[in-house]
This record gives C-alpha cells, sequence and structure tokens, in this order.
C-alpha cells in the first residue's frame, strides 16, 4: 500500500459527502492493517476520535496478528480496560488461547473468569507462549528478562507517560499504538519545567515522544464516531479535532431520544431535557455569580436534571435493528472537573434516590460511554481560567462520553470570563505547539451551545 | 490554594497579621548556614553584579564585580565566590557518622553535617542555577582558562540548585518559600516572593501592624528588592553613573579616580545589599522560633547521603553534571521526584495537626474517637493465625477514604492500617480500621499499641513508605521509541557553550 493511500482514508470528509459511515471506517481500518502487515514500519500511530470504534481495531488487529503466528502483547493502561478488551477478544475469537498478566493480588473480573480460554498469571515466563497476553502497562514493565514479543498493540497510549513507554519497549519489535489525542493527557504531581523541550520529556503523552523520534511513523485517523450522535459529532469535531474532523456514524433519524411522559406545566429543567431530547445538546445556563468550587445550586441542579430525565421517561432509539431502550440510571452520568464536585454531586444523588448515576470526574469517566451525560462545565462560577480549567481534554472527554444527549451546566459569563483570560502559558524552546488550544476549544464549544440554552430563573 | 489557607489569608488580610498555617517547623536549619544574596545585571541571564555571603551575621563578605559586561570579571567573581562557599562545603566533610544498615545490609559511613545556603527567594535559586551551569563547564587550561575552584564551585552550585527541586531537601533553601510555607499572609502568593514584604506580615515593627510593615517594604528605597534584580530606579539613578566613573577612570589610566570609583560602586551596592542579609537573618531567627517537626531530622540525614554522595563523586574524578538529563536518566529522576515529593506531603501532615487539618477537610483524613474496639481479633483465614485488632472510629469529619484504602495516623506512624467499611451513622460516620504490624509478635498486642474505646484518634490515607523504584532500561539499552542509546559523553571544548551562544 502507498503512502498516498494511507493519507487518503485520513482525509476529512468533505461536507456533503454521502460516503456511507461503515464504508469509510472499514477503509480507514484496512489502511491500518496493510500499513501493519506491510513490515515496513517499526510503528503505527492511530488516532481516533471518541467512540471510532478504537476497541474494535485493537481486536481485529491482535486477532490478525495472532492469525498471522506472530505472538502478540497487548498493553493498555487500567486493569478494567486490560479486562475489557480481553473480553472483546476472547468473545471474538472462543478458540483463541489468551493469557491475562496480572499483579499478584489481581481478582478475575466475571467478564474475564467466564471465558475458559483465559489464563490469568502473575508470572511473565508462564504465558510467554501464548499468542495474545494482555497486561496493563505498569504491570508490563516489571517484565524483565530478555523476553521479546515481535508485536506489541498500545491501546488508549495517548493517556500513557512516556516514562513508562520507555520501560515497556525493550519489550516489543515492532507496535501499534492506539489512542485518543484530545482527551486528556497524562499527568505528575511534579511541577517542573526541567525537561522542557527534550524529546523524550517523561511528562509527555507515549505518543508525542515516539513521534518526535520517529517521525517517519503513519498516523492514521479513524474518521467516524459510532458513538457519538450527529450533533455531538459537528461540535465536538469542530472543537477538538479542528484539523482531522470526524463524522457521526448515525443519522439523527436513527439515533433518537424521547420523552414518554408530558411535562406538566413547564419548568426550566423540563425545558432542557426538551431540548437535549430534540436536538442533543442542552445548555443549562444560571445566573451569573462567583461561586465556591462546590456551587450548591450548579450541583442541585445536575442532580435535578438527572432525575427529571428519569421522571420523563426518557427513551433511546439506536437504530433500526435495535428496540427503543429506556434510559435507566445506570445509562446517565454526571461529569465534573474536580474530585469535591462529584462528591457533591453524589451527595445530592443519593439523597434523592439517585445512586444508580454515575458521578465522576472527568479523569475517571475517560473511556466510558453513557446515554445521557450532564456536565458541571469546568469554568462555571470561577473567577479565573486555570490552565487546569482550560485544559481541551477535559472539556472533550466530559462533552464526547454521550450517545444520546449531554446537557452542560453552567452559571452565566463563560465567555467573558475565557475573554478576561487569554491562555498565558509561556512558550519554550523545542516544545511543539499543542492544538487544539484550550482556550479556543472552550471558546468554540461555548459559542455553539448558545443556541441551546435554557436559563434557570 | 486550600479553603483553610484561603481562610487564613482572609484572616491575615483582616487581623494586619501574618497567621501561622503550621505549628512546627518542616525545615532543618543549619546552626550555622551560609547566606547568599547575590544581584545581577539587568538584561543579562546571569551577569553577577555584586553578592554578599557568608555564615556570620556580623561580617559577611561583599563581593562587586565593577564590569558585570566582562566576562573576565564574572570568572574573577566565581572565582572570590568559590573562596567563601567551597571552604565552608569543605567544612562538612571533617566529621563522619555510621549508619546501621538494617536488614541484612551494611553499615554506612556518612558526613556528620551537611552544608545549607540560604538565598532570598525562587529568583536566588534559579540564579545559582545558571551560574552553576555557566561555570561548571569551564576549562582550567588554554584559551580563557579560570581558576579550578570556579568550575567546581559550578558544580556545587548545580548540585545545591537540584536539590532544591526535592520537596523536602534543606541544602538550598529559599528564605520566601521557608516563611510562606508557615505562615499565611494577607498578600497574594506572588507577593510573598518578596523577602521584605513577608517578613512584615510576619515579624512588624513595633507599633506597626504587618500590613503596614508591608506597605513600608514596598519602597525600594526603604526596602531595596531582595535581588537578583535590582530597582530599576538604583540602576539608572545610582549604578550606571558608578559604573560609568568606573569605566572612565580606567580608560584614563587614572589610578587614585579607580579607586575611589570602585570603593563608591561597592559602596552604593552594599547598601542595596545590607538590607536584604539582615533580613536574611531575621528569617532565619523567625524560623528558628519554631519547634523541628518529627520528620525534618530524617529528611536532613537524606540530605547528608545526597551531599556524602556527591563529595565522593567528585574525589573519585567523575565528570560535572551533564547539561540535560538523557531519557533513562529523566525518567528516572521524575519517579524519584514524584516519590520524595509524596512522602513529604504525607511526612508533614503526620508532623503538624495543621497540615492535617487540610486532609481533614478534603476528606483524605479523619478524626474522631474510637467507638468500638476488637484488640485481640485473630485473623485465622490465612496459613497462619495472625493478630488483626479493629478499631471503629466515629467521625464528624466528611470521609471520602474507601473501604481497602492504607491509612496511617500520626500516633503511630509504623502501625499499619487499612479501612474495612465506612457507614454513615447519623450527622457522622463510623470507620472500621484493621491493624497489623507494631504490636509484637504474640496474639495479644501490648498495652498502648491499639487505640482503646474513648482514645482520639486520627487516620490520613497517606504514607511516606520507602517505594523501591521500578526497573528502568540501562541507558545503553534505551529504546527506539525514545531516540536509542544516547552518545557517551567525552568531555569537549564545546561543553561551555550554550545552544544560543
Amino acid at each position: 500500500m502507498s503512502e498516498g493511500a494511507a493519507t487518503d482514508t485520513t482525509a476529512r470528509p468533505a461536507s456533503g459527502e454521502t460516503a456511507d459511515p461503515g464504508r469509510l471506517a472499514d477503509r480507514a481500518a484496512g489502511a491500518v492493517l496493510a500499513d501493519l502487515g506491510s513490515g515496513r514500519h517499526r510503528g503505527v500511530v492511530v488516532d481516533s476520535p471518541p467512540g471510532a470504534g478504537k476497541s474494535a481495531l485493537v481486536v481485529r488487529a491482535a486477532t490478525e496478528l495472532a492469525d498471522a503466528g506472530e505472538r502478540v502483547m497487548v498493553v493498555a493502561q487500567t486493569n478494567e480496560q486490560v479486562d475489557d478488551l480481553t473480553d472483546r477478544l476472547a468473545a471474538d475469537r472462543p478458540a483463541l488461547p489468551l493469557a491475562r498478566l496480572s499483579a499478584q493480588d489481581y481478582v478475575p473480573s466475571r467478564r474475564v473468569a467466564r471465558h475458559h480460554q483465559v489464563t490469568v498469571s502473575a508470572q511473565a515466563h508462564d504465558v510467554a507462549g501464548y499468542p495474545v497476553v494482555l497486561s496493563t502497562a505498569a504491570k508490563w514493565a516489571t517484565v524483565g528478562g530478555d523476553r521479546v514479543w515481535p508485536w506489541a498493540i498500545v491501546d488508549e497510549a495517548y493517556q500513557m507517560r512516556s516514562d513508562l513507554l520507555l520501560r515497556v519497549a525493550g519489550l516489543f519489535g515492532r507496535a501499534l499504538f492506539v489512542g485518543d489525542p484530545g482527551q486528556l493527557d497524562p499527568f505528575s504531581t511534579v511541577q517542573t519545567g526541567r525537561w522542557l523541550g527534550l524529546t523524550w520529556d517523561p511528562m509527555q503523552s507515549a505518543v508525542a515522544v515516539l513521534l518526535r523520534h520517529n517521525p517517519d511513523l503513519p498516523v492514521h485517523q479513524l474518521p467516524v464516531s459510532w458513538r457519538l450522535p450527529e450533533p455531538a459529532a459537528a461540535v465536538v469535531s469542530e472543537a477538538f479535532y479542528p484539523f482531522t474532523g470526524f463524522r457521526a456514524g448515525s443519522t439523527p433519524q436513527q439515533r433518537r431520544l424521547e420523552l414518554t411522559t408530558r411535562a406538566f406545566g413547564g419548568s426550566p429543567f423540563d425545558e432542557a431535557v426538551e431540548t437535549a431530547a430534540a436536538s442533543g445538546w442542552a445548555l443549562y445556563e444560571l445566573p451569573g455569580r462567583h461561586t465556591v468550587r462546590t456551587d450548591a445550586e450548579a450541583v442541585t441542579a445536575c442532580a435535578a436534571l438527572a432525575a427529571r430525565i428519569l421522571q420523563r421517561g426518557a427513551v433511546s432509539y439506536s437504530g433500526p435493528a435495535v428496540d427503543a431502550a429506556p434510559v435507566t440510571a445506570g445509562r446517565i452520568a454526571i461529569g465534573t472537573a474536580h474530585r469535591d464536585q462529584a462528591k457533591a454531586v453524589r451527595a445530592v444523588l443519593e439523597a434523592e434516590g439517585l445512586g444508580g448515576v454515575t458521578a465522576d470526574t472527568a479523569n475517571r469517566l475517560q473511556g466510558r460511554e453513557f446515554d445521557v451525560v450532564i456536565v458541571l462545565h469546568p469554568l462555571s462560577g470561577r473567577r479565573d481560567a486555570t490552565a487546569f480549567h482550560l485544559e481541551a481534554g477535559r472539556l472533550c472527554v466530559l462533552t464526547s462520553r454521550h450517545r444520546h444527549a449531554c446537557l452542560v451546566v453552567a452559571r452565566a459569563g463563560i465567555p467573558e470570563l475565557l475573554d478576561a483570560h487569554p491562555s498565558t502559558e509561556p512558550v519554550h524552546l523545542n516544545v511543539p505547539v499543542k492544538f487544539p488550544d484550550g482556550w479556543a476549544a472552550n471558546q468554540a464549544v461555548m459559542a455553539r451551545l448558545q443556541q441551546w440554552k435554557v436559563r434557570a430563573p | 490554594m486550600s479553603t483553610l489557607t484561603s481562610l487564613a489569608r482572609a484572616l491575615a488580610a483582616g487581623r494586619g497579621f501574618a497567621q501561622p498555617v503550621c505549628t512546627v517547623r518542616h525545615v532543618h536549619i543549619h546552626e550555622r548556614p551560609l547566606v547568599f544574596v547575590p544581584l545581577a545585571l539587568a538584561g543579562e541571564a546571569v551577569a553577577p553584579l555584586a553578592a554578599m555571603a557568608g555564615d556570620d551575621p556580623e561580617s559577611p563578605r561583599l563581593l562587586v564585580v565593577a564590569e558585570p559586561r566582562d566576562r573576565d570579571q564574572r570568572f574573577a567573581f566565581a572565582a572570590e565566590l568559590a573562596s567563601v562557599i567551597l571552604p565552608y562545603i569543605e567544612r562538612h566533610t571533617s566529621a563522619e557518622e555510621t549508619v546501621a544498615g538494617g536488614r541484612g545490609r551494611d553499615d554506612r559511613v556518612r558526613f556528620a553535617g551537611a552544608p545549607q545556603v540560604l538565598v532570598p527567594n525562587p529568583d536566588g535559586i534559579a540564579f545559582t542555577r545558571l551560574l552553576g551551569r555557566s561555570t561548571r563547564f569551564r576549562r582550567t587550561e588554554g584559551e580563557y582558562a579560570v581558576p579550578p575552584s570556579v568550575p567546581l564551585l559550578g558544580r556545587w552550585l548545580t548540585f545545591l540548585a537540584e536539590c532544591a527541586e526535592h520537596p523536602g531537601s534543606c541544602l538550598l533553601l529559599a528564605a520566601t518559600d521557608a516563611l510562606a510555607l508557615h505562615w499565611a499572609t494577607g498578600q497574594s502568593p506572588v507577593e510573598d516572593r518578596s523577602l521584605g514584604t513577608i517578613a512584615g506580615w510576619i515579624d512588624p515593627p513595633p507599633g506597626r501592624t504587618g500590613a503596614q510593615a508591608a506597605a513600608d517594604a514596598e519602597d525600594p528605597v526603604r526596602c531595596p528588592p531582595a535581588g537578583p534584580a535590582t530597582d530599576p530606579g538604583f540602576d539608572n539613578e545610582v549604578l550606571e553613573p558608578r559604573i560609568a566613573a568606573v569605566r572612565a577612570a580606567r580608560a584614563a589610566g587614572d589610578e587614585r579616580a579607580w579607586r575611589r570609583a570602585r570603593s563608591a560602586l561597592a559602596g552604593a551596592l552594599a547598601s542595596q545589599l545590607q538590607p536584604t542579609w539582615e533580613l536574611m537573618w531575621r528569617a532565619v531567627a523567625l524560623l528558628r522560633r519554631l519547634p523541628p517537626g518529627g520528620h525534618v531530622a530524617a529528611r536532613w540525614d537524606r540530605d547528608k547521603d545526597a551531599f556524602t554522595a556527591h563529595v565522593a563523586h567528585i574525589r573519585d574524578g567523575g565528570p560535572p553534571q551533564p547539561r540535560r538529563d538523557t531519557a533513562v536518566a529523566a525518567a528516572r529522576r521524575l519517579t524519584w521526584l514524584e516519590w520524595v515529593q509524596a512522602s513529604y506531603a504525607a511526612q508533614r501532615a503526620l508532623d503538624d495537626p495543621l497540615v492535617m487539618a487540610e486532609y481533614r477537610m478534603s476528606g483524605e483524613a479523619f478524626a474522631g474517637q474510637v467507638v468500638a474496639a476488637e484488640s485481640a481479633r485473630v485473623d485465622s483465614s490465612g496459613r497462619k493465625r495472625v493478630l488483626r485488632p479493629h478499631i471503629t472510629v466515629k467521625t464528624e469529619d466528611a470521609v471520602t477514604v474507601e473501604p481497602g484504602a492504607s491509612v496511617t495516623s500520626p500516633a503511630r506512624p509504623k502501625q499499619k492500617a487499612h479501612v474495612v467499611s465506612v457507614a454513615p451513622a447519623g450527622g457522622s460516620t463510623l470507620v472500621t480500621v484493621e491493624l497489623s504490624g507494631g504490636m509484637g509478635r504474640g496474639l495479644t498486642p501490648p498495652p498502648g499499641s491499639v487505640p482503646g474505646i474513648g482514645e482520639t484518634v486520627c487516620y490520613a490515607a497517606l504514607s511516606d513508605a520507602y517505594r523501591p523504584p521500578p526497573p528502568f532500561p540501562e541507558p545503553e539499552n534505551t529504546p527506539w521509541t525514545h531516540g536509542g542509546p544516547p552518545p557517551q559523553y567525552v568531555p569537549t571544548d564545546e561543553d561551555a557553550s550554550e545552544a544560543w551562544s
């Protein structure tokens, strides 16, 4: 396969293009696998927007390599992710022997234990012969000796810190790196400018360091998000993936959210829920005010919106082949920037008997999927816009977890706050500029959300 | 800024005096620290202009560079500074102490003391680092040779500046950082980096409030900036004419006029340095008034280890610190820094109830009375029967610690504990904790080793336990993802030049 063909699939679909999203996605995945199989590159990088079939690609690549007689190590970042991949691989190939390498105190989750073909072990030498071995990066980093796998598949590679890749990279010859560049970067508790500008800065993501040392590696983009509905894909693609872009895999007719009961009277909560059901977005705007982080009004509004969605009997439609599914508490999440905010939301939810609704920070929601997500905007009620609150990845994670609708709760005045706090991060020599800039991404999202604004009294 | 610090700052602003945010001192203060107050020429990255240095408050050594743009004078300054700092460092290599190895390791010997250099502010640390960087690679022979003490000084300054990056290390301290760690003022954290104003808030002269004293200290005539940057008014009105006078006298070859101009310049610079010099010793006295925290000595021991190791490195003919960390060195250092930072935060909380209060506010720690205790509980589920007492603590704190979390108590830091259950009970929370260790070898705990009913205890999800560093590849095995193995270091003439010089 030529370079030209590889870039072809990564091009942004022209507006008005009516190509079948399934065909587009297939073509992109085919190009990745062709590059992988060609043997011309030590590594292949795949950038995937939210919900673009990243895991499916990992499973497909792992099975294709295993079919070709290669041994593959699969590296994910958390036990949860490894278990997910193990489960999917096992379901996909019931005859393929899999090994789940784990820490000593790991208890196999149900979805791993139910597959008889999966061997769980804490010792690398027990499982070295398996065609596919899966584990967390942290566990792989402890595997010593001269064991080398011809192939590695690194999942969520943009969330892996490069110092961890340094410890793992000796284990494999070639690798496929898959991840979402728009999400939260890995972080360190240490603040130092010591390594700024170094190509091997250990605080950077694994992919950033990999590409700075190997700029010739092919980088592919997955062009279709199967999770995000069309209105969400348009906003998220423009704000967070301005250069590559992506499109939704479903049409608004296929992906619908309906409310089965009618509101009695009409509260702003109902208005927000109805707007979200009709258009996929809602901005529930509270009166402008500077507040503490755990703004009681905003926290209550988040919980009340979740309650209202349940009370209104929301039902989701995902396509002609799929039956209507009621949106239950377990299919709703509330996302925040800080842990104390998530805690405050959980407290309100529990008091309301809505313990089934997930409330967590962006970092913890990363990689998860819900029908409806309610976002407490990171800048709501703040006096300043710090780098933490402006981080593009944070807002991207929060606004791209949903299959049907996203409701953003915020105090009025965020665009003005942004105008008053342009990004002032210093520029350093040899540090590649990161796009999109958090400030611009926040502005873009707020500008788009205005049309779905509901004002709270 | 945490809620408690914000409160302390608001109180300080309201009352007009700095408020303590610690009950104990978290930094080690040497019995004879070396105070180093550098001044730099405006507009240059690291052009020393003057410095006051010494370990005796009564007799500071004043160093002056008459022509700061002249490279030769710059390195003459470095040589003179070396004659102050190197003997001070050398003095700490006279006495040794033996540390018991324990756990099958051999005893080892280290120096009984370590140097401590105090600079006024974080910019002083940055200046120290840059001066070290510009001197440690200088050649001692051939063209542009410098005295051998200059590169040696550079290596020590670099060592000190690198240690200052390690949270909890006290080999090189900025006075404003040390003060801000212990007191909250009514000014912003940026203003806290000014030694004059922060000292004013904490220790105002009689009859003035802290806020008034801080406002007084904003006048650059009464309280010149603590450097390395000088006051622009001083630069224009005092410094420039005097440097010009020295230059003119030199050009004219007038020895007497030159000497007079030089001493006028030195006098002017001394007037800028002397107030900061006195403030530095006032800061030392303020910090000495606080009793040291429980872990301060242990952290100073680690500093002594680092000092001993660096002396050995230099004596064995090791190369100067490289300009950049290699990929492996950077990853190793980051892991080490993360551990040092976590352990420093844990130790401060365990040493100091006011610091612990921050963690109780955020739910990572809780305190309360023991309402139930099974002190003789034995766990016989494993191969061996082991003593695993359970205690239940009733707390009013908003607990976010989850079952399974490891917690530590300041009263019994050696005892391991983990949370078994967290249950709300009315307005308060009942937390059951399982204890292990620190109770002897038998199946009955010695008295006092398990908290009794009615005792007030505190547990925090913090640990300062040593984490052995994870395995890293050897530098020669740096993988392809990180650029492959770095080239072998060979000292060359190019070492001292910068990419932009």
